[in-house]
């Protein structure tokens, strides 16, 4: 057995047990852990926020670079701070609706690139798509699955008629489809996890208490 | 002895024909450059492209197989550069004439876009004639979504414990269109809690997340005419950071003893952490995320759960919003368009030989 003799192994150890404490239930080692792992992390964000967002985007460009379009946003930005002064905080809204606005604008055009346009394109049954699936003859029965996979959950998603007749046929196949993908994902994932863990008592046995080199 | 032979005859031929050009539709850091290929280039490994800045030394920026005439160089806005081009064989070289100066200016228009753009705003008309619809006092019908009768109960139980009622969005940014459909709900859900003056708990994960989400809450109590229920230290924002956000909910969870939680918004692995422990307190648990990775967490861990596209329903179910029902309307109009290209694509696909893939690139 050889202990680990630097101290910020044992803090990681000990803070690693902190938290696995959790699953025996709420108590004073995990609030310590929780509580200094909440401030540790409020405190790189707010450092990086500074040091990566600000300086380099709105501090940089105006004060150095004299770029004095940057007081437009630095104006907009100081407009979050005035719901501290109650008589003028509907100011807030502003802010925001530039935020979400751009947002959205933003990410609209993608979603219909990738999610939609690109997920059109694998579903069709067409012979570039069969051959895509390297499984020889096989390809057009699994693409054949994927298509009715894809109209199924669509119809399952449909939702300005109830669920019944063909509806209701195609919405219970899709939401079968929905299910299996789940599971496998819920698989995928645990296992993930699994290996995640394994990583921690790795770092507990080896590197802390040295059991295993 | 064949090699000084061989090198001494065979002189390396160049491309010829550089240019460089802005990329076009771009947000103006590429440049283009294209070159005719070197009569050698059957036997040449490639092409290195060499790149000049403001008449300075020429440096070696990217490499391409034999073949190719094009070559996209990442560069700085607005610099200009000439470029050459070098024909590579073993380690000899032999370089193009340096091609006229170019440099790279963003575009304000995305021309390939185009397509994009139109069937965007043929969507959105869709959308805003059946929000007109529905303003007009037409009734629009969407289907019962289970999960939200829940809300109800949730809200009920949560005030007949006096126990206070959890509402988490998860670690997305405002921008997310899980959060935005979650800002919809929470706005419903804080009208009801107002109603029963059941306390509300908003932990967020992010700084304007939580200032919207602090303006909704407050809203919400104002428009049921109890603006002096919100309470500032409710709604709070609590870090960043992905688990010690997770962490800090989960001890929310063991400590107020929330009677309902509702984890509605985007999520990632601190899904499973969150809900497995709402759940180990009993509470009645009511989830709703976009994110296919962590809805299997969420339909194992909670009561109810609203799988993807039925987030963005459930608002418009639970407020009756013409805006919000007008665009559900939309959207299932979209879905029958998609359903009828893929079955028309598909029949084109399948009987004749047009590339029918072509259309969607």
């Amino acid at each position: 057995m050889n202990i680990a003799h630097d101290p910020w192994v044992w803090i990681g150890g000990l803070l690693t047990i902190c938290i696995f404490s959790f699953l025996y239930k709420d108590n004073p080692f995990y609030k310590f852990a929780e509580h200094l792992f909440v401030g540790v992390a409020n405190g790189y964000f707010l450092t990086f926020t500074v040091h990566r967002v600000l300086i380099p985007n709105l501090f940089t460009p105006l004060f150095r670079e004299g770029r004095l379009f940057f007081i437009l946003p630095l104006m907009v930005g100081m407009l979050y701070v005035m719901r501290f002064i109650p008589r003028v905080s509907w100011l807030v809204r502003i802010p925001i609706a530039i935020t979400i606005g751009y947002y959205t604008g933003l990410v609209i055009p993608a979603t219909v690139q990738a999610d939609i346009i690109r997920q059109i394109q694998g579903t069709i049954l067409t012979q570039q798509n069969f051959v895509a699936w390297n499984a020889g003859s096989a390809g057009i029965i699994w693409q054949a699955i994927l298509f009715i996979g894809v109209v199924c959950t669509l119809s399952y998603f449909y939702f300005s008629r109830e669920h019944k007749g063909v509806l209701g046929v195609t919405s219970r196949i899709g939401i079968i489809f929905i299910m299996i993908g789940f599971g496998a994902a819920f698989g995928y994932t645990v296992m993930a996890r699994v290996s995640l863990l394994i990583g921690r008592f790795q770092f507990i046995i080896g590197p802390w208490l040295g059991i295993i080199d | 002895m064949i090699y000084i032979l061989f090198s001494g005859i065979f002189a390396l031929a160049p491309p010829t024909g550089v240019k460089a050009y802005d990329t076009p539709n771009d947000r103006g850091d590429a440049i283009t450059v294209e070159w005719l290929l070197s009569p050698d280039d059957n036997m040449i490994e490639g092409y290195e492209i060499y790149r000049s800045e403001k008449g300075k030394e020429y440096e070696l920026v990217g490499f391409i197989g034999a073949g190719r005439t094009t070559y996209e160089d990442q560069t700085e806005t607005g610099t200009e550069y000439t470029y050459k081009v070098a024909a590579l064989y073993d380690s000899e070289r032999s370089y193009s004439e340096p091609s006229p100066v170019a440099r790279s200016e963003p575009q304000w228009f995305d021309k390939e876009s185009v397509n994009l753009l139109i069937g965007v705003i043929v969507f959105c008309l869709i959308i805003l004639y059946f929000i007109d619809q529905a303003r007009r006092g037409k009734r629009l019908q969407i289907r019962k979504i289970s999960g939200l009768d829940a809300v109800d109960e949730a809200v009920g139980r949560a005030t007949e414990m006096g126990r206070p009622i959890l509402y988490s969005m998860g670690i997305g940014l405002v921008d997310y269109i899980a959060t935005i459909a979650s800002f919809n709900i929470l706005g419903e859900i804080a009208k009801k809690t107002g109603q029963y003056e059941t306390p509300l708990i908003v932990p967020t994960s992010n700084p304007v997340v939580y200032t919207v989400a602090r303006e909704i809450v407050k809203e919400s109590y104002s428009t049921i005419g109890r603006p002096d229920l919100f309470d500032t230290d409710k709604v709070y924002f609590v870090t960043d950071s992905q688990f010690a956000y997770a962490a800090a909910v989960d001890g929310v969870m063991l400590r107020e003893k929330p009677a309902a939680n509702f984890f509605i918004g985007y999520f990632k692995a601190e899904s499973l952490i969150m809900a497995e422990t709402g759940a180990s307190t009993g509470a009645i648990q009511i989830a709703g995320t976009d994110q296919i990775t962590q809805l299997p967490f969420f339909v194992t861990a909670c009561d109810f759960t609203l799988i993807g596209e039925e987030l963005y329903a459930a608002s418009a179910y639970i407020s009756k919003e013409p805006l919000l029902l007008g665009a559900i309307k939309g959207e299932d109009l979209g879905k029958i368009v998609i359903l009828s290209v893929l079955v028309v694509a598909s029949l084109v696909g399948l009987l004749t030989k047009f590339p029918v893939l072509n259309i969607f690139r």
